[in-house]
């Protein structure tokens, strides 16, 4: 057991505590465990944290024991502590915006019903606004600070940012109100107007819409919080024959880890013992539980099912395909499509460029504009820079690519290469390798027909031969009499007739199982199975005939069966205006059975795996968009040549180089989901960036008062601080929308 | 007075380019394998990072700043993305094989940075 640690602090999550008393009742039990000398529970949080030199095994103990229960908190990952500066975070915000809407809010609606905002020299009102300007200067300067913080360092940096803009903005608005208060004899009548209240409210408001996105944030990692919980806390790991829990942490390559039914697989493994299925659904998207018994391999964060099985942990920590995972969808996450290039380009000059705008229109004012002059020129300025969001711009790329990145991974589809995304889903064609992508990739037994109508000792009987083969048609007879449970016979004499087939004697009678043309020569008559024969070929198989001595017994029909939704996700593929293509080493005739059976469009077929790479170079050649689907590991030269590579059914085995795209489960549904997923975040890029553009060109010459000399009208600073808040919370929002897409294979397992 | 105005209205302007787009920063030349960077109010200290092509830098950045802006911070060209926890240090390590600058920003390219791979 975990031995009593020295004098520290501990922490435990609480479960069941809601009331104040219940604080009472856990801190009085805890203290009453010997050696603890204090506990601390915060209701909030729902956490204990003790002191003094006890096993945490005592306190969870003492907890139960209490009517409450308690788990340590191991793997205190990013997102906890990330979530807690959050919460600090957040909180300090909305104080910044309410303290600055306190203020702000009544002076605009004194404003707004009629009060007077003006200052006349030498009257009361010089001392009122006066207060009033100081009261707002607290509001800059305890609930904006960190703008005029920012802004100043960014500033001897030679950087110019939002909180450049900001800071200006507000700061701009007082001063000139400042300036009005103390000496508004040297204004004209008109313009010895204050605008605090746009700099408390605008303050107010842009802390708001921080505020805002932050929730909207949190909402975008989603997909890696969800992957990051499958991750197990404790794994019972047999040490000199007794099972202990230990922290994930401690578990160590080759230790033996025992997994119950139910519980999460806690590393990378391979069975050592016992039977189970295992649900990799939420690693792979593959709904069907897998069977794992003797020598398989068990992914972490994987749920045990049925059985119990012992294995022995064979990657552990980082080197977990889990882990691997979670890398691999942080690293795309943080991609640049290169859609997002014009405005990444846009962003690194766009603060400056605003402040020149400010500085032009408001000289355009001066020197064009009505009476109050020097009014306008400081109330222009302030709406053109506080309307300007380069957050939006920036946010509009990648923040989509976050939550789709995150919703393809949580379908089992891992983008490796950023890029991928949007190359994915301006693709025109798509060529599949046959075996194993089409087909099952396994060779198995679809028909049996036996001359005496006994089936099933046909099967036996060539069983009992091919078991002594290598060849993977014979391996496919022998699964298929495994299955049967069929016992094999007796044989002596086994021998193998390269390109022919194989013999042996059972009972004293020489057995043949080949080829027809080999008994044919060996003048055995086969008439009687032709028909047979025929029909299996007619289905893409491979016959292989069976004769005792001169006689023909019997046809197996042989073949890589088409996975059963193979058909289905290629009309997928057609539905979206994909050209479907079919790669194999198979000659024509065969490649084009199942090539219809599936509603293939173009077929290449007798292309030798070291030519794939050249036909898929010739398609891109002919301008086509390519994508390949392939396994991975034959197809890799393909893959890597293709404008995007798919390696297909990979499991949990995603350290595939040459794709860009790693479809785990091993469904081509797969495929139809990354393009649906790539092009409907390329269409939320599309969005935000064409929404985060039009705003700031629409909104910077409306703010700079191009519609006065037509309307009249000139947008108010308080209002061009709402819009601004509220666009980047608008572009996050839209890109948290791609969360809720409902993929083409979902629909159906919903349906 | 409108010659005032207009004449300081255009020095603003001057001032803006020169201050932000002309000028230069002196790098920070990666003598050690290892720059410490801080996040804080904006900026990346330093922000302008010298270093040879095809040698080692460690980047221990310590973000002091809570708000999300500065969360992550990519590296473009360089196809690194780390997310930044607050209050402690991410290390980031890199082995540029072509010379030339890369910029290195959060999400929104407020915070700004250039890392200057120079021929060995």
């Amino acid at each position: 057991m975990t031995p009593p640690a020295n004098n520290t602090t501990q922490l435990l999550n609480i479960d069941g505590a809601h009331c104040a008393g219940c604080v009472r009742t856990i801190e009085t039990a805890l203290r009453a465990v010997p050696g603890v000398s204090s506990a601390h529970m915060n209701l909030a949080e729902r956490t204990v944290s003790i002191d003094g030199a006890v096993n945490s095994n005592a306190l969870i103990e003492a907890v139960k024991n209490a009517g409450y229960s308690a788990t340590l908190p191991v793997n205190v990952d990013d997102y906890s502590e990330r979530d807690a500066a959050e919460r600090v975070h957040a909180k300090a915000l909305r104080r910044n915006m309410i303290f600055a809407l306190a203020v702000g809010a009544p002076l605009m609606l004194w404003g707004i019903f009629g009060g007077s905002m003006m200052v006349m020299p030498h009257s009361s009102s010089q001392i009122e606004w006066g207060a009033l300007g100081i009261v707002t200067l607290a509001v800059l300067i305890f609930a904006g600070g960190h703008f005029f913080r920012g802004a100043w360092q960014a500033f001897i940096h030679h950087h110019a940012t939002m909180d450049t803009l900001i800071a200006l903005g507000t700061g701009s608005a007082w001063l000139y109100s400042m300036e009005v208060v103390i000496a508004p004899q040297f204004f004209p009548d008109a313009a010895r107007h204050v605008y605090f209240e746009a700099s408390a409210l605008i303050i107010g408001l842009i802390n708001l819409g921080q505020v805002l996105e932050l929730r909207a944030r949190g909402k975008t990692s989603q997909a890696i919080r969800r992957l990051l919980d499958l991750r197990a806390k404790t794994a019972r790991v047999v040490r000199d024959e007794q099972e202990i829990e230990v922290p994930l942490e401690q578990v160590q390559r080759d230790d033996h880890i025992r997994v119950r039914p139910g519980e999460k697989i806690a590393v990378d493994g391979e069975v050592i013992d016992g039977d189970s299925y295992i649900d990799e659904s939420m690693l792979t998207g593959e709904p069907m539980p897998v069977r794992k018994k003797n020598g398989d391999a068990v992914a972490a964060g994987t749920l045990n099912q049925s059985g119990t099985l012992l294995f022995r942990a064979t990657k552990v920590g980082a080197d977990t395909a889990l882990a691997q995972i979670i890398a691999l969808v942080k690293k795309a996450q943080g991609a640049k499509p290169a859609i997002g290039r014009l405005a990444d380009t846009i962003s690194a000059i766009f603060v400056p460029s605003v402040l020149i705008i400010a500085v032009v229109s408001a000289l355009l004012w001066f020197n064009f504009g009505p009476e109050p002059k020097i009014a306008y020129l400081f109330i222009v300025a302030t709406t053109v820079l506080i309307i300007a969001c380069p957050c939006a711009l920036g946010l509009a790329t990648p923040m989509s690519v976050m939550v789709g990145v995150g919703k393809a991974a949580s379908a089992g589809i891992l983008i490796q290469r950023g890029d991928a995304l949007q190359t994915a889903a301006q693709l025109d064609t798509i060529v599949l390798d046959k075996t194993g992508t089409i087909t099952a990739g396994k060779p198995t037994v679809f028909e049996i027909f036996a001359a005496d109508e006994n089936e099933q000792q046909l099967l036996q009987l060539a069983a009992s031969i091919e078991q002594y083969s290598e060849h993977p048609l014979a391996q496919a007879i022998v699964r298929a009499a495994n299955s049967k449970r069929t016992l094999p016979t007796p044989t002596t004499e086994f021998a193998a007739h390269n390109g022919k087939g194989v013999s042996a004697t059972i009972d004293g009678a020489l057995i043949r199982i080949g080829n027809r043309r080999w008994l044919e020569t060996e003048h055995i008559d086969c008439s009687a199975l032709l028909a047979s024969a025929d029909a299996i070929a007619a289905q893409a198989g491979t016959a292989i005939f069976i004769a005792r001595d001169n006689q023909a017994l019997g046809v197996i029909g042989v073949a890589d069966r088409i996975k059963e939704d193979s058909k289905e996700a290629i009309a997928r593929l057609h539905q979206r205006g994909l050209r479907v293509a079919m790669l194999t080493g198979d000659s024509h005739a065969a490649a084009e059975i199942i090539a219809r059976e599936v509603g293939i469009d173009d077929v290449f077929a007798d292309v030798l795996p070291e030519h794939k790479a050249a036909k898929i170079a010739e398609l891109r050649a002919q301008g086509r968009k390519v994508g390949m689907v392939g396994d991975g590991i034959n197809d890799a030269p393909a893959l890597a040549g293709a404008d995007v590579g798919f390696a297909i059914g990979t499991g949990t085995d995603v350290a595939i180089e040459s794709a860009d795209i790693v479809l785990m489960r091993g469904s081509l549904h797969g495929v139809a989901d990354a393009i649906e997923v790539s092009q409907a975040t390329l269409r939320n890029i599309k969005q935000n960036l064409f929404g985060a553009f039009i705003y700031n060109i629409v909104g910077i010459p409306i703010a700079a008062g191009v519609l006065y000399p037509f309307l009249g009208v000139l947008m108010n600073p308080i209002f061009a601080g709402a819009a601004m808040s509220l666009s980047s919370v608008t572009v996050i929002s839209n890109a948290n929308r791609l969360r809720l897409l409902r993929i083409g294979s979902e629909r159906e397992k919903t349906a | 007075m409108t010659l005032i105005v207009n004449g300081i209205g255009l020095l603003i302007i001057a001032a803006i380019i020169i201050w932000f787009w002309l000028w230069r920063a002196r790098a920070t030349q990666a003598t050690t394998n290892a720059v410490d960077i801080v996040v804080a109010n904006g900026v990346y200290k330093p922000d302008v990072i010298e270093m040879k092509r095809g040698t080692k830098l460690t980047l221990n950045f310590n973000r002091e700043d809570p708000s999300p802006c500065a969360e992550q911070v990519i590296f473009h060209g360089l196809d690194i993305s780390e997310t930044l926890p607050v209050g402690k240090i991410k290390t980031i390590k890199l082995t540029p094989q072509h010379s030339g600058n890369y910029r290195f920003t959060c999400q929104m390219q407020m915070y700004q940075g250039t890392l200057k791979v120079v021929d060995a």
